[in-house]
């Protein structure tokens, strides 16, 4: 796998770079003596890169590890191997006061605005903390900066005083963004930043964050199941299922002609806005669920629920690599990736591959 | 309360300005609460009132001319050498047992009592309250370490080691503020621990470590403020606990000793002369009644106020007369399709109180 799915900028563009990045959580036993008895590979041999100033869309359903491989990235959670560089800089399980410097370039949105704030604490308080971390700024001018970015992101600045629980979710997110925003950081991860808001307030916030972009020169690892969401904020989108990366490229590939089969089952699962488009297409639908992360499935771990799955993908690994006339950026980990216009719902029904057939 | 300020000021650091539209705090939800409970406003005032007495002793002495250690053998005491009953010459509540002045006397126990009361609890909640966040925060073997001790101190035979304590050391105030703060600060500890476990794995401090804050600002301005009413409460209800504990060693005489003053002491003293004089026991034990269940209703107030639950109790409670008049005008709903006999009954919302 040294192939990197966006290789197209030259390395000095390129702000972060994820290289071969594992993660693994032991499962220990109960008990006095905690024996490490299995391990989840939350995250396996993952390589990705996001160009400066540009959108990394990172789709997955739950438990596909985007959270995790977002974590690492922001140096919340240690690496168990591979290597993390930002800016140039490896930054791979760096101690917390090695990190410290780096903390105020790499930021966070969080997923729930509710548990996201401290309930106890004022907004003002919570916009502040950067400041207050890393004493950029003290007393009347922490309050000016504070109330500029709650106006820069749409809040009342009057609301300085009130308490997380007297906002809406969309104003609560808008209070995360506000925090993430103020040491004007290169990078926010945004980890599915709109998944817990109604569909009317996620345009708000997702234009919102798109104008921050143009505005802030920001890059965004953004993390989202949500296809339509991604497509709407993403340069590159990579998708991933149990840990590793099935398919990735510049979103215009990758949504007209998918080629991992996995992400052409999520296309056509998405639903459309537009109701004539919905009616032309057949969804594909996959059989059985994700297994677990514990004990994945040997070979291409998507292999048991894959409609074209043949007995070469139970045993070896497919690489991500460009496929047959994709440009160089455009890499898909499949040995028998989809081919333009190929119907997948049809394949499903011809090949009727071992086991669970039945649920179909 | 002066620790609760305190976080609030560090919470709102960035400073408040009277032209920003102010957000209602915890405390002044729960205050807002606790005022219509009457029950705690009522407890809270005889904890007042008890203060201000102790704190007044001395100017009490001025009034009376009876200090607190002086023994009045010719007005204090009867012919018989037995104390003299409340309203005698000038002693508002009788003397004791050598013609001191019964009421001085409970004045300045309960400067005694009262200063162990809330010295021992405060000794002991600072000190469960980090204890529990350290091993709460940090987990591992910190927690292991500390947790186990936390047990240990609870599994401890207390009230022998206290004894023995102040038979070796000897009895004195220190020993006694000692040997309670050290039995008081497990129990907390263990609830910060549990919660702290829980509250550490919310998003938002996740947050705050993505900004790079380090252990010790989570500890105490992210993880802090979401414990302090539960704190708070058990903090009160130990005020109580201090305050008899102190009562049982000076009752055993390993505490305060004579001749200062101390609930304990004159109630000891006073069980030689329950047969004669009735308000030598009555005053002392009716003052450490009234102080420790004063301090656990005004503990209970404030933990139903804490709770933003009980919102809808006192709504309820205001409304019900209202709504027994609207239930009187409506014809009795019989409830269908139950067979049981009163289910209708049972379903009744509110029947009794």
């Amino acid at each position: 796998m040294s192939a990197l799915p966006v290789e197209g900028p030259a390395d000095d563009d390129v702000l972060v770079r994820v290289d071969h990045l594992v993660k693994h959580f032991p499962v220990r036993s109960s008990g006095l003596i905690r024996r490490t008895v299995a391990q989840v590979q939350a995250v396996e041999d993952v390589s990705l890169s996001i160009p400066r100033g540009k959108t990394l869309g990172l789709v997955g359903e739950t438990g596909s590890g985007k959270s995790t491989l977002a974590r690492c990235v922001a140096g919340l959670i240690p690496v168990t191997s591979g290597r993390v560089t930002f800016n140039g800089r490896d930054i791979t399980n760096l101690s917390r006061r090695a990190m410290r410097p780096v903390r105020r370039e790499i930021q966070m949105i969080f997923q729930d605005p509710y548990s996201s704030l401290n309930p106890r604490r004022r907004v003002g308080s919570i916009i502040g903390d950067p400041f207050a971390i890393h004493k950029t700024a003290t007393g009347a001018e922490r309050k000016r900066q504070v109330q500029e970015l709650m106006e820069r992101v749409g809040l009342n600045p009057e609301h300085y005083n009130r308490f997380p629980a007297e906002f809406s979710g969309g104003q609560r997110q808008r209070i995360g963004v506000a925090r993430a925003l103020a040491l004007r950081p290169q990078l926010i991860i945004c980890d599915e930043p709109v998944s817990a808001l109604d569909v009317s307030i996620q345009a708000q916030v997702l234009n919102l964050l798109t104008d921050l972009q143009q505005d802030y020169g920001l890059t965004y690892l953004f993390i989202a199941h949500d296809l339509e969401v991604v497509r709407h904020v993403s340069d590159t989108v990579a998708v991933m299922y149990l840990g590793r990366i099935g398919e990735s490229g510049p979103k215009g590939p990758l949504y007209e002609s998918p080629r991992h089969p996995y992400t052409a089952a999520l296309l056509s699962a998405a639903p459309a806005a537009d109701p004539d488009a919905a009616a032309g297409r057949q969804r594909i639908i996959l059989r059985g669920d994700v297994p677990s992360p514990i004990d994945p499935p040997s070979g291409c771990r998507f292999h048991p629920r894959c409609p074209k799955a043949q007995p070469l993908c139970a045993e070896a690994e497919p690489q991500l690599e460009a496929k047959a006339g994709d440009p160089a950026t455009h890499l898909t980990a499949c040995h028998f990736p989809v081919e333009t216009g190929e119907n997948l719902a049809t394949a499903t029904a011809a090949t009727p591959a071992a086991g669970g057939s039945e649920l179909i | 309360m002066s620790l609760i300020t305190g976080l609030e000021a560090a919470a709102q650091e960035v400073g408040t300005d009277a032209a920003v539209v102010e957000g209602r705090s915890q405390w002044q939800l729960t205050w807002r609460r606790l005022r219509h409970d009457k029950v705690a406003i009522a407890a809270l005032l005889v904890i007042l009132v008890m203060i201000v007495l102790a704190t007044c002793a001395p100017a009490f002495v001025a009034i009376t001319h009876h200090p607190p250690n002086i023994a009045y053998p010719n007005t204090g005491e009867t012919a018989a050498g037995n104390p003299v009953p409340p309203g005698t010459a000038g002693f508002w509540l009788g003397t004791d047992g050598t013609g001191r002045d019964l009421f001085i006397r409970i004045l300045y126990g309960a400067r005694i009592s009262l200063f162990v009361g809330f010295v021992t609890t405060a000794i002991g909640t600072l000190a469960g309250v980090a204890v529990g966040l350290i091993a709460g925060y940090f987990g591992g073997i910190v927690d292991t370490v500390l947790a186990r001790f936390t047990d240990a101190v609870l599994a401890f035979p207390y009230v022998v080691l206290a004894l023995a304590l102040a038979v070796v050391l000897g009895p004195s105030l220190t020993v006694i503020v000692g040997v309670i703060s050290f039995f008081s600060w497990a129990a907390i500890a263990r609830i910060v621990r549990g919660q702290t476990l829980s509250i550490k794995e919310k998003e938002y401090i996740e947050a705050a470590r993505s900004l790079g804050a380090g252990p010790f600002r989570i500890m105490f301005l992210d993880i802090l403020p979401n414990l302090l009413a539960p704190v708070l409460v058990l903090a009160t209800l130990y005020i109580p606990t201090a305050v008899v504990f102190e009562a049982t060693l000076s009752y055993l005489g390993l505490g305060i000793q004579p001749p200062t003053a101390s609930w304990g002491d004159i109630l000891s003293d006073a069980q030689n002369f329950y047969q004669v004089a009735w308000w030598y026991v009555v005053f002392p034990a009716a003052a450490l009644l009234i102080t420790t269940l004063a301090f656990n209703l005004l503990g209970d107030g404030i933990r139903d106020a804490m709770d933003p639950r009980t919102e809808r109790v006192f709504a309820a409670r205001r409304g019900r007369g209202q709504r027994r008049r609207q239930r009187a005008d409506q014809p009795p709903v019989i409830s269908s399709g139950s067979g049981v006999p009163g289910a209708d009954l049972l379903a009744t919302p509110e029947g009794s109180d």
